[in-house]
């Protein structure tokens, strides 16, 4: 009963006092992968508002995310069986992020205690990736990460955000060529004395467009027909080598 | 030029994988085999998913082989009769090699089990074709004459013998079914046209006339690697028709060349470079499964 009180109170003052708010825009809210597509710079960029007269001598930290899709992934891990290094041992994974990028002003270590970026999944290690059986399964995520980081699928960024004037934060977040498509989404916290003040986050659709969208659904929706025709471009593709070079 | 690939869902350099195709199409024209032995491995090393490359490459090969079977056919050195025994077996042995594909992507042994199949297969072929082209240029050095072409013995023993004249033999059907299945399963394990192992079967075991050997092994690989091309296209979907098509840009333009080269070598010369080129692979993927491998975990969604 007392605590609901204090609850209470504590809402009404922040209703009245106007929390801190950050206010985020994107250069591109949808990211189409054409066929020149070879990777893309997102600048995740906004405002911090202050409450009126609250504004701090000190610029706060911010952390900006950018997360793609969740989805279940098998690590499986080579070891010499007769001289020959084959698949054994395997760990699966309910919710590996297909892209996750993280840049701050400073290093992670450096913003907040463990538990709050593990709250806040601020950092590759932190990330809750939901393993599923084995007694092993520390080294197998441990694989999964650096796996992830050597396709620049994973990033981190340690002083990628900059701030000016204490109150304009910007990053550019870069998404390979490689970068799986779907429903994205930018987060970003922001942080001062290693706890979360405020928070925002904006949607990103990354997706094919044109030929490439026109191709990839071909090959999905109508996997027949699209063989079908990857067959008779073969062989049209052979028949008129054969002419053109034809001198016999 | 940088070109970002639908299916592979990853950007490479256009100019690279055309010449690739250009490289293993001159090898398609001058020795009957698809190439896709070295266009699969290439393409994995370039990046380009197991998956896709196994699948686009058997895509490739379709055209590569139509260029090059055309121009065996214009000079009359295609058995079509012996070729259909071949596709109708290598129908079969598409089909049975697709299940055998899922079960192992099931293990998550497929990129082991390819790798050890071409050791394997590629090491003993390739030896086997070694030790027949030394043998062969030592006997004409020597000047004897050669030995009378004659099929293996287990070839006669089979019941039902049909008459195949342009390759000149009197034998069953079942010997050729029997390989075209063999070749239709690693059609679709491998990506490969099985060019590699079709020519010497047809060689050393069937005892096929050596002038028709080369156009109807391109005869058949027309027919099932457009048939895996399907099985791919439909199950795995990891066909990658912008790149099949780059792959055969360069492709039939080096198929062709590469049969002009082959009329002016000696057939002798011609096994024994192809038997060098078959070690050297076997010889690099070996090395890729014993040497310990930079990293030590791979992921697989799902």
């Amino acid at each position: 009963m007392r605590r609901a009180a204090v609850l209470a109170l504590a809402w009404l003052f922040g209703v009245a006092a106007a929390p801190t708010m950050l206010i985020t825009d994107l250069s591109e809210a949808r990211i189409e992968i054409n066929t020149t597509f070879k990777g893309a710079d997102l600048l995740v960029f906004g405002a911090i508002q202050y409450p009126p007269g609250a504004v701090p001598d000190k610029a706060p930290d911010i952390a900006v995310v950018v997360r793609g899709p969740a989805a279940p992934v098998t690590v499986r891990r080579k070891a010499r069986i007769a001289g020959i290094w084959i698949n054994t041992e395997s760990a699966r994974f309910e919710s590996v992020p297909g892209f996750y990028s993280v840049a701050t002003t400073r290093p992670i270590a450096e913003l907040a205690d463990d538990r709050t970026t593990a709250i806040y999944e601020i950092g590759v290690d932190n990330l809750q990736l939901s393993p599923t059986g084995g007694t092993e399964a520390g080294a197998f995520e441990a694989g999964l990460i650096a796996e992830k980081r050597r396709a620049g699928l994973f990033r981190e960024a340690a002083g990628g955000v900059t701030i000016t004037r204490g109150v304009l934060y910007r990053a550019r977040m870069a998404l390979p060529a490689a970068v799986p498509t779907g429903d994205y989404v930018a987060e970003i916290h922001m942080i001062r004395r290693g706890r979360v003040i405020a928070s925002s986050s904006v949607p990103i659709a990354i997706a094919k467009s044109g030929f490439e969208r026109w191709i990839y659904v071909t090959a999905q929706e109508h996997s027949l027909y699209y063989g079908l025709a990857a067959v008779a471009a073969a062989l049209l593709a052979g028949w008129i080598a054969s002419l053109a070079t034809r001198r016999d | 030029m940088d070109l970002y690939l639908p299916i592979a869902e990853i950007s490479v350099n256009a100019l690279v994988i055309v010449l690739l195709g250009g490289g293993v199409g001159f090898l398609s024209g001058m020795f009957g085999v698809g190439g896709g032995f070295l266009t699969t491995p290439l393409l994995i090393f370039y990046g380009i998913p197991p998956a896709v490359a196994v699948a686009s490459s058997a895509t490739q090969i379709t055209g590569s082989s139509v260029s090059g079977a055309l121009a065996y056919w214009r000079r009359g050195q295609v058995d079509v009769k012996m070729g259909s025994v071949l596709v109708a077996g290598g129908f079969a042995g598409a089909g049975l090699g697709q299940i055998v594909f899922r079960q192992l992507q099931k293990l998550g042994q497929i990129d082991v089990a390819i790798n050890l199949i071409y050791v394997v297969f590629l090491g003993t072929i390739g030896g086997l074709m070694l030790k027949a082209a030394i043998a062969e240029l030592r006997r004409d050095k020597a000047a004897a004459p050669p030995p009378r072409r004659r099929h293996h013995p287990w070839v006669a023993a089979l019941p039902g013998r049909m008459r195949f004249p342009r390759s000149g033999l009197f034998i069953s059907p079942l010997a050729p079914l029997l390989l075209g299945a063999i070749v239709g399963v690693l059609t679709v394990l491998l990506g490969v046209g099985g060019g590699f192992v079709m020519v010497p079967a047809l060689l050393y075991i069937i005892g096929m006339s050596a002038t028709a050997v080369v156009g109807t092994s391109l005869f058949q690989i027309i027919f099932v690697t457009a048939a895996t091309t399907l099985l791919h296209a439909t199950s795995s979907k990891s066909v990658d028709i912008v790149l099949a098509l780059l792959l055969l840009a360069g492709g039939v333009a080096g198929a062709q060349l590469g049969v002009r080269a082959a009329q002016r070598l000696s057939a002798e010369k011609l096994r024994l470079a192809l038997a060098l080129i078959v070690l050297a692979v076997a010889l690099r993927l070996l090395i890729g499964l014993t040497w310990t491998p930079a990293t030590l975990y791979t992921l697989q969604a799902g």
